[in-house]
């Protein structure tokens, strides 16, 4: 290899032109988090900018405090864990199964799962056939329809198919079922896909919105993501709650609960696991896409 | 007959049977998972029907008038339906034009982070790019609020604090630039996980063909230009055809939650439209009939964007 060329006029730019498109990505987040470990009296009159100022934390010990919200922590918690595991565990064994020549009408039923991916029957009808399914109101909702997921089945059926078929046959050989296959041999050589699938699948339950917009009218169903959006959008829900916090602590101005501060933590609330499992995950969802890219 | 013999003629029956057994087991493992899939996927075709009847929530459907086609023509049919189609295809087209003018902007992204040797300051940028795409346009929209929010946002404050305005100006309800804001959220949001399929791309162009541009003397400029430019050009047609595809599906929580009275003129896309329509409006019947004239475009753009793609590539898409 030839020893590298000098830092170049170019590299200069390069570097502030990266630099300028990374501030721009994080710095909301910094901004936000800033905002709620500072004090409130000066975040809500917007001295808060560039560092925090006189750090304190009753933002996030307040914010629990919200009718609520842990309640919709709950339900947010619920369904991205039940929620993840079954679109795995489905999508695992859908994958696999669909690699297997001898299954009855396997191309057809394949395509028939294949093809939701590209169409879809709009809003009304999607709203409706979930009102007549008894999905309004229901817990259910949040996981059933995410059970069948084609894209995910394409990503397990193409990692299958390139893991060795004599393990699956001597097994076969040994009288095992398929099921015993499933769980015993193919399931540990197929986890780094069956990760990024949880990884995929957990952002998108975490992060679903509209579901709970169109289905739920009942408090004790709303997740993390559509009470914040009230928050944002309705001024009269926040000022209810500062009401009733305010009310009941008596607390000095630079902890009282303002709309900012609570618009600024729950929303950290909610980014905060994503920025927790992000270094985990990044290593994988590259791969994931790179397989996804190869279509099914 | 020898026993031998007896053997050897049932051996094959019996594996065949175990063979016929086994088919219908594969199936069987499946066949919860295909209900599943009819019911929310195939299901709510049924809900077509809906665009042929004058219905109304809380009036069951048998008691509905049939009226044919009657919301399909009430889209053209007067001068204030069909200046509102427009607007709302015009919102729709702009959009999605302004996104795919937009997606050359990770390829240039990917490219300027290959040519950095420093691999720290490369593994920092592109974790920190790729984290908006993980938040939910809920988040995106909590953090434009806190940012150009006319009641205390960043920008705000900053320029009032430097003294280059005097009153806060209401960036989020403002009518001016909606296309090209959303637009810019889009590639906030999305710049740094696009760029990914990009940089795998060019990682996997082969080194031999550096050294020989090198050897050439060709510049660093020329390099990106005749060897990376090409070497990912495939992945980037890729990635357009199914923008294609995906022309009239905007999608509807970005103007959704970015939505207000004030820019709901030039943000209300397609699917937007559809949800205002059909939720806010109760006109179950009319938002069914532009959701399927929707997805017939869309099938037909699908099969262009496939047909396209076989003619160029000799590869299709679906």
């Amino acid at each position: 290899m030839a020893i590298r060329e000098k830092f170049s006029l170019f590299d200069v730019i390069n570097y502030i032109v990266l630099t300028l498109i990374t501030v721009a990505c994080f710095f909301p987040f910094y901004y936000l988090f800033i905002n709620t470990i500072s004090n409130n009296d000066l975040s809500s009159k917007g001295l808060v900018m560039f560092y925090p100022k006189d750090i304190q934390f009753s933002n996030y010990v307040h914010v629990f405090k919200i009718p609520g919200l842990v309640q919709a922590a709950v339900v947010s918690v619920g369904r991205t864990v039940i929620g993840t595991l079954v679109t795995v565990a489905a999508s695992g064994l859908l994958g696999f199964l669909f690699t297997k020549q001898e299954m009855w009408g396997r191309r057809f039923w394949y395509r028939f799962l294949v093809v939701t991916m590209y169409f879809n029957a709009g809003l009304i009808p999607w709203y409706l056939i979930m009102r007549d399914l008894g999905m309004i109101n229901n817990f259910m909702a949040y996981i059933l329809p995410a059970i069948v997921s084609p894209f995910f089945i394409i990503l397990v059926k193409t990692y299958v198919e390139s893991t060795p078929i004599a393990l699956q046959e001597s097994a076969q050989m040994d009288g095992a079922g398929y099921f015993t296959i499933f769980l015993k041999i193919v399931m540990p050589l197929i986890t780094p896909i069956l990760a990024t699938i949880a990884i995929f699948s957990a952002v998108g339950q975490w992060n679903q919105f509209y579901d709970t917009l169109f289905l739920m009218t009942d408090q004790k169903l709303f997740s993390l993501q559509f009470i914040l959006w009230r928050y944002l959008n309705e001024a009269t829900s926040v000022a209810e709650i500062m009401k009733q916090s305010g009310g009941a602590m008596r607390v000095d101005a630079s902890m009282m609960p303002t709309a900012t501060s609570i618009r600024t933590t729950v929303t950290m609330i909610v980014v905060i696991p994503i920025l927790m499992v992000y270094p985990f995950f990044q290593r994988f969802f590259v791969k994931g896409i790179m397989i996804g890219a190869v279509k099914g | 007959m020898s026993a031998s013999l007896t053997e050897a003629s049932n051996a094959p029956r019996k594996k065949e049977r175990f063979q016929i057994k086994n088919k219908y087991k594969l199936f069987l493992m499946a066949f919860p998972f295909l209900v599943l899939g009819f019911i929310f996927s195939y299901l709510p075709l049924f809900g077509w029907v809906y665009a042929f009847y004058d219905f109304r929530p809380g009036i069951p459907l048998s008691k509905s008038e049939f009226i044919g086609f009657h919301w399909f023509t009430a889209m053209f049919s007067n001068e204030v339906q069909r200046d509102e189609m427009i607007r709302v295809l015009r919102n729709t087209f702009a959009i999605s034009s302004l996104g795919i003018l937009t997606s050359v902007l990770p390829v240039i992204f990917a490219i300027l982070l290959t040519e950095v040797r420093n691999s720290k300051f490369k593994r920092m940028v592109q974790t920190l790019t790729t984290l908006p795409n993980f938040i939910s346009w809920v988040l995106v929209y909590s953090f434009a609020f806190m940012l150009f929010s006319v009641d205390n946002g960043f920008l705000n404050n900053l320029l009032m604090s430097l003294g280059l305005i005097d009153t806060p100006t209401n960036i989020l309800a403002s009518s001016n630039n909606t296309w090209l804001a959303m637009t810019l959220w889009g590639v906030w949001k999305g710049l740094g996980w696009g760029a990914i399929m990009y940089i795998a791309a060019i990682t996997g162009i082969d080194p031999e063909l550096y050294e020989a541009a090198k050897v050439d003397g060709a510049s660093r400029f020329h390099q990106i230009w005749h060897v990376t430019v090409p070497g990912i050009i495939p992945t980037f047609f890729v990635l357009l055809i199914l923008s294609i595809a995906n022309f009239i599906n905007n999608g509807m929580e970005q103007y959704f939650v970015f939505a207000n009275a004030m820019n709901m003129a030039n943000i209300e896309v397609l699917d937007l439209y559809v949800y205002n329509v059909g939720f806010t409006g109760s006109n179950f019947g009319f938002a069914t009939a532009v959701s399927i004239m929707k997805s017939i475009v869309s099938l037909f753009l699908l099969f262009l964007a496939n047909g396209l793609s076989k003619a160029v590539r000799g590869e299709t898409i679906i």
